[in-house]
């Protein structure tokens, strides 16, 4: 189970490209859960970045003063910006929590995940672009899919996740929050542990 | 969320240091992973929540130039760079602390080339050592903008240049809460900058004349002695932090070091990751515990005696290098426990070298080897190997 449900520090680690937004969705999520009064720490990979190269960040959420300062090893949740990524993230068998991808596939196809890593999608590429969201070419997806990976994994409210989203990215934010708040409605998880239980025990729902 | 506390970088807090401060001149130069401090400072000025003159200067050696110049007037002046371009500057690094100027520079620690690296490790800094500059080491970015606002004070109230030391990426990039004090409760703590040796053009002097050996001597005397007076200074300016802030550590931090027997001496970011570990040893009933050395200069030996008196085995982690000699905060310890009765053995590592990834496995691996009796060596040793 993750470690979210359990009240203690969350740690997350971000996959996409650069031009995507990956290091600004960090600052997003990071900023909505200090609204809300948690502690937190994001940070991108430390390295050099390029448009189009994968880009890593990362994300710390806790009720706690969070005092571990290395890379984040043993995520308990996952965010991917880009579907292509996906196959290449590396994850750790033993320590499942969500999966978090943009990709219009349903989360049933993510079959190659660890069992213990659920997955969840969300077409973010295409609600950017609706919403007009950097280019055709380069859709902007961090705004979307961080609010799908909020809703997903509980980490913070859409209240918290609007304002920052506002005071953070450096255009459009009321396009940038129309698209956060259609990506809140619409992401897809698997079911959850205690649906799958609940599914086995009882059949039917 | 406290409405003053902002989500910042450790680069944006010491540009916001420097600005509440009142730093009224910013001479610098770009360098990685230094530029989005003098970038922040550069937007401060602009939108006139910063009313520092902002020189773009050609070199970081010409940076250092205009703060000298800036500073002999009692300007307040600050400037910020990293790793070569800290090198670049070393000769007036010199001139600015032997002139006895109140400089404030934050460096982020990036290690020194080659092979090229933009990653942290304290080499760039501590190659300063010797030219009479305060070095503050961070450990949090709340400390980054606490210390750039204490060293303007530090530095007007011992006219010694101040260097405020930040981990590259592992600060200068990452993004946490960080409460900033208003102008009006830390301009009152920055006295203004009087010393006989400003330039004044109503009292006309000459300065930078030829000295002969004894009054040189007399002079190094008097730079050493100001390095006593400022350990007074920071433990002043600590206790005010502690009063008005709730926070701020001085020369040192101990942390659940009463009563240990190995206590693991180490600085900047390291020793955040580090309360991790002594937390899961104490919880095994390990007596371990953590000092953090956050002032090198001066070199606080009075409260690191007294912090570690008692323990049985000191555990010293290095992101650093005297090459030919060993760690350089090992080196430093050793010395200054030299002739103690009862002093502890010292044990030497040195690990996260070229911003080599810091983790909680690779201090447990420091007091584990350590306290399973692996001999201290001379050279320090090097944890990967």
């Amino acid at each position: 189970m993750p470690r979210s449900t359990l009240g203690g520090e969350v740690e997350v680690r971000l996959h996409g490209r650069g031009g995507q937004g990956t290091v600004v969705a960090s600052l997003v999520l990071a900023r909505a859960a200090m609204i809300e009064g948690k502690s937190v720490q994001a940070f991108p990979e430390f390295g050099v970045e390029r448009r189009g190269a994968p880009v890593t960040a990362f994300l710390r959420v806790g009720p706690e003063k969070i005092r571990v300062r290395s890379k984040v090893y043993r995520p308990d949740h996952v965010l991917v910006l880009d579907r292509q990524l996906i196959p290449l993230v590396e994850l750790p068998a033993d320590h499942g929590g969500w999966f978090v991808a943009n990709t219009p596939s349903e989360p049933a196809g993510l079959s190659s995940l660890p069992a213990s890593w659920r997955p969840a999608t969300i077409d973010a590429t295409r609600l950017a672009r609706a919403h007009g969201l950097g280019s055709g070419a380069l859709p902007v997806v961090n705004c979307p899919m961080a609010a799908a990976f909020a809703r997903i994994t509980g980490i913070v409210g859409l209240d918290a996740l609007l304002q920052a989203i506002r005071e953070t990215v450096p255009q459009k934010p009321d396009a940038n929050a129309a698209a956060a708040q259609e990506a809140w409605g619409t992401v897809a998880a698997a079911p959850t542990w205690e649906q799958d239980a609940l599914q086995r025990a009882f059949g039917g729902s | 969320m406290t409405t003053s506390e902002k989500l910042l970088t450790g680069n944006e807090a010491a540009a916001w240091g420097a600005a509440r401060a009142g730093a009224e001149v910013v001479a610098a130069y770009p360098i990685t992973p230094q530029t989005t401090i003098i970038e922040t400072l550069a937007s401060l000025v602009h939108r006139g929540i910063s009313k520092a003159e902002y020189i773009a200067v050609e070199s970081e050696h010409s940076a250092m130039a205009a703060c000298i110049a800036a500073a002999h007037t009692g300007a307040r002046a600050f400037t910020a760079t990293s790793s070569q371009g800290l090198a670049l500057m070393h000769e007036l690094m010199h001139w600015a602390a032997a002139a006895r100027l109140p400089v404030v520079l934050a460096n982020v620690n990036r290690a020194m080339a080659p092979g090229w690296s933009i990653w942290t490790d304290q080499n760039d800094s501590l190659s300063q050592r010797d030219t009479g500059w305060i070095q503050i080491y961070c450990v949090d970015n709340q400390e980054v903008v606490d210390s750039v606002i204490q060293a303007f004070a530090l530095a007007a109230r011992t006219s010694l240049p101040v260097m405020v030391v930040l981990d590259a990426f592992v600060l200068s990039h990452t993004a946490e809460a960080v409460h900033i004090p208003e102008e009006e409760e830390v301009r009152p703590l920055i006295p203004e900058w009087n010393a006989p040796w400003k330039i004044d053009i109503d009292r006309p002097a000459a300065l930078g004349s030829l000295v002969p050996p004894a009054e040189y001597e007399k002079m190094r005397k008097k730079l050493c002695d100001a390095h006593a007076q400022a350990a007074l200074v920071i433990e002043d300016l600590a206790a005010t932090w502690r009063k008005r802030f709730g926070r701020g550590a001085g020369l040192i931090e101990s942390y659940r070091a009463e009563g240990a027997e190995t206590i693991l001496v180490t600085s900047a970011t390291i020793a955040s990751t580090a309360r991790v570990v002594i937390d899961e040893l104490r919880d095994k009933g390990v007596p371990a515990g953590l000092v953090r050395v956050r002032v090198f200069r001066p070199f606080p030996v009075a409260a690191l005696r007294g912090a570690l008196a008692g323990a049985k085995r000191v555990v010293v982690l290095d992101r650093n290098c005297s090459y030919g000699a060993s760690g350089i905060f090992y080196q430093e310890l050793r010395a200054a426990l030299c002739g103690v009765p009862g002093a502890p053995v010292v044990h030497g590592y040195i690990a996260g070298m070229g911003g080599r990834d810091v983790t909680p496995l690779t201090v447990r691996a420091a007091l584990g080897r350590a306290m399973e009796g692996e001999a201290p060596v001379p050279e320090s040793t090097w944890l990967s190997e």
